[in-house]
């Protein structure tokens, strides 16, 4: 199969991704796109790692997992303090560091 | 041509001429307060040292041959930057000898004086620092050997005047007179500045040798620029027309302080500055008449103001610049004048001190009050100062055989050798000043008593009526013996150079004509102030008189010319400095602030937004990219 | 001469400041004694470097040290001092200790900063002038240049008067702003020595070897030459200096007028003539004429000043145009005459902005002229002093300003007559705004409220008397100075290829070296 597919499948990945973030208001789902966007990142890494037959692709997707899974980490715990004092999920509302 | 000769035997001590007033000024001036007892004593003691010490120096130089009488001392060099030196190095021949005896010797007699005038001041160790301070200074511009070092010691006694006239400096009048001086005086020193720095480019040297050996290979008009600003150094230390404005305010100063520096030594600096240049200036002819030009008119403006001024030492001080212009119209006539300009300087120098000194022995008696018109009769209080007074007051009349005949008939006489109208226009001023000189002596001692409530004139005591004795017989005697005995003429023909040429009146119709002349002036004075009586309030008087009481208006030119200008400047200059430069440096600060204000209207907090703007950058980059490729 | 003289130089005052640190918080005065004693250390290593240093060397540079620090860029730690370094080095070993004496109470009533801290910071700031003049590397001499702003932010903002902030920030904007021009240049100048030589060099004696295209000079002389005019100030960059002199401290302000800002007119003499000696000559005409309005313009200035502080910030940019127009006139004695001129201004300015500042320090602060009157009857030795100042600034003769300013003056004349003319006419305007301010101040009837000022202490007169003493002392004979400074001048000249004026007559008592005539 052509791997340029499989950057193709990336690009409408990380394109859903950054619609997501910039329509939906639910921080959850957001960070959901964020997730994709990243993730879709990763595959063009690896599908560009095997047309390149070497394996820095690989090694970066690596490193994007592990700053992806920190990334949700802090993400989340600073999502449910803001969900816990504002009862609400919204990105909008929270807009304290304007001007 | 004289030759250099080192400085050995006595000579070797020519620094110690200044060394010890300036180790009296040191040490007055640093230890405190606590001299006060001594110290007079001691300023007395080291002003007088260095006089002995020049009279032995001129006895030792009356040992040698005319040619060999000029000695150099080089201590060390002071400042050598590239092809410019300018030693530390002094030189005495018989121009600086006759004015290191003139400068030491009525200064310890004023200093004497001053003990005296003095001895109730809370800070007169003070007053001796300044005055021993003065006279080192003074010997340094005398005694230097090239024009830095002059330059050096023509500030020095600019500085020592400041100091001096500011003396009483909780007056407010006397500060502003001090600032004065010093302001007009360093509107000369451009000139000297100048001047030496034309010397330089044009000479490669600074030094009097080295100037005056090469002076005739230098063109015409470089030399004329050289002496024109010469005089106008010349005409600020010696208050001549057009920086005359300072002398009059400063009679502020305590009034020894105006008879040493005011009137006998200081001022005279110009005319020695000018005789010193001779080598330029007997090239440069337009320099020459300029100096005579300046003279004269400074003859008549100094003699106008002097006959109108009730205050008794702005009078004097007028007759002071009216005879310093005598002298720098002598100086300006070439050889034919340089010796008796130099001449008159030493006699004036001596009655003019007398009859300063003399008015402060009246002020003495009189409560510090200057105003003529407040004295009269004071002949049988003050018997002593009147005598003396009286020396000084004939000297500067001319009458035979007083001091001051000798040296104004020759320069006369000089001035008829060059031409008829400045011989002419000497005479007529020789006439003022019998006129305002016999106007001052009568409103002072003669004529009716006018005084104050409470006055209670006295004579003086013996610490100021001696030197006044001593100074009475210098303007007595002392232009007999310089001219017969000390034979001015050819002893300082060495230095300045000396010949005479055919006038245009013999020598005894000169002198007929000009006594004729001051006698006329001095009976006006006694028609109009002894015959009549002399009113309390001054009288309105004719516009000459007003003018004259206003000093020829001299202030408010100056003010209208230069001062208000000059703040005018200032301010359009603060006006620019901050509306404009710093306008600029805070405007643009400004607009960064502002812009900025604009800017973060952009920070809505809506995260969304943000991240629309990332994509937006994302793909403008991504096109860039795509352009950049394509292209 | 192994040992390496300037870097203890340098290492001295900067282990005082960080011993000066540690002290704790409540010993100020324990600070205060440290921090002079290691000042008078470093004064005591200059002399002694001082008296080693050969007038007649033939070396361009001597107390030599290089070591690599950053060997890909061709950059190197390397210091070593000519006649011109020397005696700013001595006048900055000079003043630290003075301004520490004299302002030994000046921190205590600081609103933003410990009182151990402002010593701490006058320490670090003399290593970094050290290090500044010494630097014979360019880079080293930029890191220094933009280091020293740090410690006189914090000196003028943290311990300076009412509107210190404003102050500091318009002061180290301005210079940042000089200093990335500099930036700039400085890179601009490493690409064209990689170009001409191969290996890309900061060495000072390598840039001044290399010929520069004259356009190319052009640029790179506008970003050292507006760093260094901004320093100096020259006139139009000068507005920051007023509001920094006006807030900082009287010590800060010696420190600052008195020795940094002679870095900007020792980087013209250094930096911007013998790198760019092509440009240099074309700007020549542009700078003069900035540094005779310069003249003018802060003696006008002065005139109607009504703050003392303000009105000494306005006479400095008057004497820094005097020292420009020595620096661009190109001849010995303009250039012998500048640098003598830094040494003077530096005293002068010691003396006058210590004596006022003590004056100020008895009124609470004020330092407006129509505060004081009269203060001579109360305060003779405080009048006195302050008399020595200001005549020092108005360059008496016999004062060592004097020396530097008829040299100046002489310089000018002999390359543009007319503008030495026109540049004279400022000593003028100069005796007027001095003696006015003195008039003001010191004479007349005593203000109200001044009966009880005390005349100067002990410590006061002890910090004033150096400053005093020298000026006169070196007034009439500046051999000292100028036996070293016209080597290193002579260097400068033939650098350039620039050589005096002949005078028009060779007469013959002018010159040693024979020429009948």
């Amino acid at each position: 199969m052509n791997p340029a597919n499989y950057v193709l499948l990336s690009a409408v990945l990380f394109s859903i991704g950054a619609v997501g973030v910039l329509v939906r208001r639910n921080a959850i789902v957001v960070f959901m796109s964020v997730e994709l966007m990243l993730n879709a990142a990763n595959l063009a890494f690896v599908a560009f790692a095997r047309m390149n037959g070497n394996l820095d692709g690989q090694t970066v997707a690596f490193f994007v997992m592990v700053v992806a899974a920190a990334e949700v980490v802090v993400g989340l715990a600073i999502i449910v303090t803001i969900f816990r004092t504002r009862r609400s999920a919204s990105i909008d509302e929270p807009n304290l560091l304007k001007y | 041509m004289t030759e250099l000769m080192p400085a050995e035997g006595v000579f070797s001590l020519i620094w110690l001429l200044i060394a010890l007033p300036l180790a009296g000024a040191v040490i007055l001036l640093c230890a405190g307060r606590r001299t006060n007892s001594w110290g007079p004593y001691l300023g007395v003691l080291t002003v007088s040292a260095s006089a002995v010490l020049g009279w032995v120096m001129l006895w030792e130089m009356l040992q040698v041959s005319p040619e060999q009488r000029t000695v150099e001392q080089n201590l060390y060099s002071w400042l050598v930057v590239g092809d410019f030196q300018a030693d530390m190095a002094f030189q005495l021949d018989q121009l600086s000898m006759v004015f290191v005896l003139l400068i030491t010797t009525v200064g310890a007699l004023i200093h004497v004086y001053s003990i005296g005038y003095m001895s109730h001041d809370r800070d007169r160790r003070k007053f001796f620092g300044y005055l021993n301070l003065f006279v080192a200074a003074m010997l340094i511009l005398v005694l230097a050997n090239n024009y830095l070092l002059l330059y050096v010691g023509w500030e020095g006694v600019g500085l020592a005047s400041y100091l001096l006239i500011g003396f009483w400096q909780y007056k407010p009048s006397a500060a502003a007179a001090a600032k004065k001086a010093f302001v007009i005086n360093r509107v000369g020193d451009v000139g000297l500045s100048l001047a030496i720095m034309l010397m330089f480019v044009t000479f490669g040297t600074v030094s009097f040798e080295g100037v005056f050996g090469s002076a005739d290979e230098a063109s015409q008009g470089t030399l004329n620029a050289i002496g024109l600003l010469l005089l106008l150094a010349a005409a600020g230390k010696s208050a001549q027309f057009p920086l005359q404005a300072w002398l009059l305010d400063a009679m502020e100063g305590p009034t020894p302080v105006s008879a040493l520096i005011h009137a006998a030594t200081m001022v005279t600096a110009g005319v020695y500055l000018i005789t010193r240049s001779n080598a330029i200036f007997d090239i440069a002819e337009l320099a020459a008449t300029a100096v005579i030009v300046v003279g004269v008119i400074t003859v008549f403006m100094g003699a106008i103001i002097g006959s109108a001024k009730d205050d008794i030492k702005k009078s004097l001080a007028g007759s002071t610049m009216s005879q310093i212009g005598y002298m720098v119209a002598a100086v300006g006539l070439g050889p034919i004048g340089y010796v008796f300009g130099i001449f008159h300087l030493l006699t004036h120098g001596v009655f003019k001190a007398g009859l300063f000194l003399g008015a402060g022995s009246v002020m003495h008696g009189m409560n510090d009050n200057v105003n003529m018109r407040r004295y009269g009769a004071l002949r049988t209080v003050m018997f002593i100062t009147f005598i003396t007074f009286a020396a000084g007051w004939l000297s500067i009349l001319g009458i035979p055989p007083f001091s001051g005949f000798w040296s104004k008939d020759e320069i006369i006489h000089a001035a008829f050798e060059q031409g008829v109208v400045v011989g002419v226009l000497l005479v007529i001023a020789a006439g003022i000043t019998g006129f305002y000189m016999t106007r001052m002596f009568i409103m002072t001692f003669l004529g009716k008593a006018r005084w104050e409530e409470g006055v209670h004139p006295h004579e003086s005591p013996k610490v100021m009526t001696i030197p006044l004795i001593i100074l009475a017989l210098g303007s007595t005697f002392l232009g007999m013996a310089l001219l017969f005995w000390g034979d001015i003429e050819s002893w300082l023909e060495p230095v300045v150079g000396f010949e005479s040429k055919p006038a245009a009146l013999s020598t005894a119709a000169t002198i007929a004509i000009s006594l004729t002349v001051v006698i006329m002036g001095a009976i006006v004075a006694y028609v109009m102030y002894w015959r009549r009586p002399v009113p309390i309030e001054e009288p309105r008087g004719s516009w000459l008189t007003r003018a004259a009481r206003e000093e020829l208006y001299g202030n408010q030119v100056n003010d209208a010319l230069v001062v208000k200008p000059t703040y005018v400047a200032a301010r359009a200059t603060a006006v620019l400095d901050a509306k404009v430069v710093d306008g600029v440096v805070n405007g643009s600060a400004a607009f960064v602030g502002a812009l900025s204000t604009r800017l973060r209207r952009y920070q809505t907090g809506f995260v969304r937004s943000y991240a629309l703007s990332m994509v937006g950058g994302a793909v403008l980059v991504v096109l860039a990219l795509v352009l950049v490729r394509a292209s | 001469m192994n040992y390496p003289w300037l870097t203890t130089l340098m290492v001295v005052p900067l282990v005082g400041s960080i011993v000066v640190a540690l002290l704790p918080r409540a010993r100020g005065v324990l600070a205060k004694q440290v921090a002079l004693l290691f000042s008078l250390v470093t004064l005591g290593l200059t002399i002694a470097v001082a008296l080693q240093f050969s007038a007649t060397s033939a070396e361009r540079f001597q107390f030599v040290e290089s070591h690599p620090w950053i060997p890909a860029f061709g950059i190197s730690y390397s210091v070593g001092i000519d006649g011109i370094s020397l005696v700013l080095i001595a006048l900055a070993a000079t003043l630290v200790p003075i301004v520490i004496l004299a302002g030994w109470n000046e921190a205590d009533t600081a609103a933003g900063g410990s009182v151990k801290g402002y010593f701490a910071l006058i320490l670090v700031l003399e290593a970094l002038m050290i290090g500044v003049f010494a630097a014979t590397d360019v880079f080293l001499f930029y890191v220094f240049f933009e280091v020293m702003l740090v410690p006189t932010y914090f000196m003028i903002g943290r311990f300076g008067g009412p509107q210190r902030s404003y102050a500091a920030v318009k002061f180290l904007i301005y210079s940042l702003v000089g200093g990335l021009l500099m930036l700039a240049a400085l890179i601009g100048l490493y690409v064209v020595s990689a170009q001409v030589t191969g290996t890309g060099t900061f060495d000072f004696g390598a840039l001044v070897g290399i010929e520069i295209d004259p356009d190319l000079q052009k640029l790179l002389f506008l970003g050292f030459f507006i760093a260094f005019a901004i320093k100096a100030p020259l006139w139009p960059f000068h507005t920051w200096l007023p509001d920094a002199a006006a807030e900082a401290r009287p010590g800060t302000s010696v420190l600052l007028i008195g020795v940094l800002d002679k870095v900007g007119t020792f980087g013209m003499i250094r930096y911007c003539l013998e790198i760019f000696p092509a440009a240099s000559e074309f700007y020549a005409p542009i700078v003069i004429a900035l540094a005779v309005i310069g003249i003018f313009y802060g003696a006008l200035l002065a005139l109607r000043q009504h703050d003392m502080k303000r009105l000494f910030a306005y006479s400095s940019m008057s004497h820094f145009g005097f020292i420009t127009l020595g620096i661009f006139v190109f001849t010995s004695q303009g250039q012998s005459g500048s640098v003598v001129y830094m040494v003077a201004h530096g005293l002068s300015t010691a003396a006058l902005f210590l004596t006022a500042g003590f004056l100020i320090a008895r009124r609470h602060g004020s330092s407006l002229i129509s505060d004081y009157s009269g203060v001579n009857s109360v305060a003779p030795v405080l009048a006195g002093f302050f008399l020595v100042a200001a005549l020092s600034s108005l360059a008496l003769p016999g004062m060592l300003s004097f020396v530097g300013e008829f040299l100046v003056l002489l310089g000018a004349f002999e390359r543009y007559l007319w503008v030495g003319a026109v540049a004279t006419i400022g000593i003028v305007i100069t005796a007027a705004y001095v003696l006015r301010l003195y008039q003001k101040t010191m004479t007349g009837p005593l203000k109200p409220g001044l009966e009880g000022i005390g005349d100067l202490k002990g410590r006061e007169v002890t910090a004033l008397v150096p400053v005093a003493v020298l000026s006169i002392v070196l007034g009439f004979f500046p051999a000292p100075l100028t036996d070293v400074i016209n080597p290193a001048v002579d260097q400068v000249m033939t650098s350039i290829g620039a050589t005096d004026p002949e005078p028009e007559i060779r007469s013959a008592g002018a010159t040693t070296e024979g020429g009948s005539s």
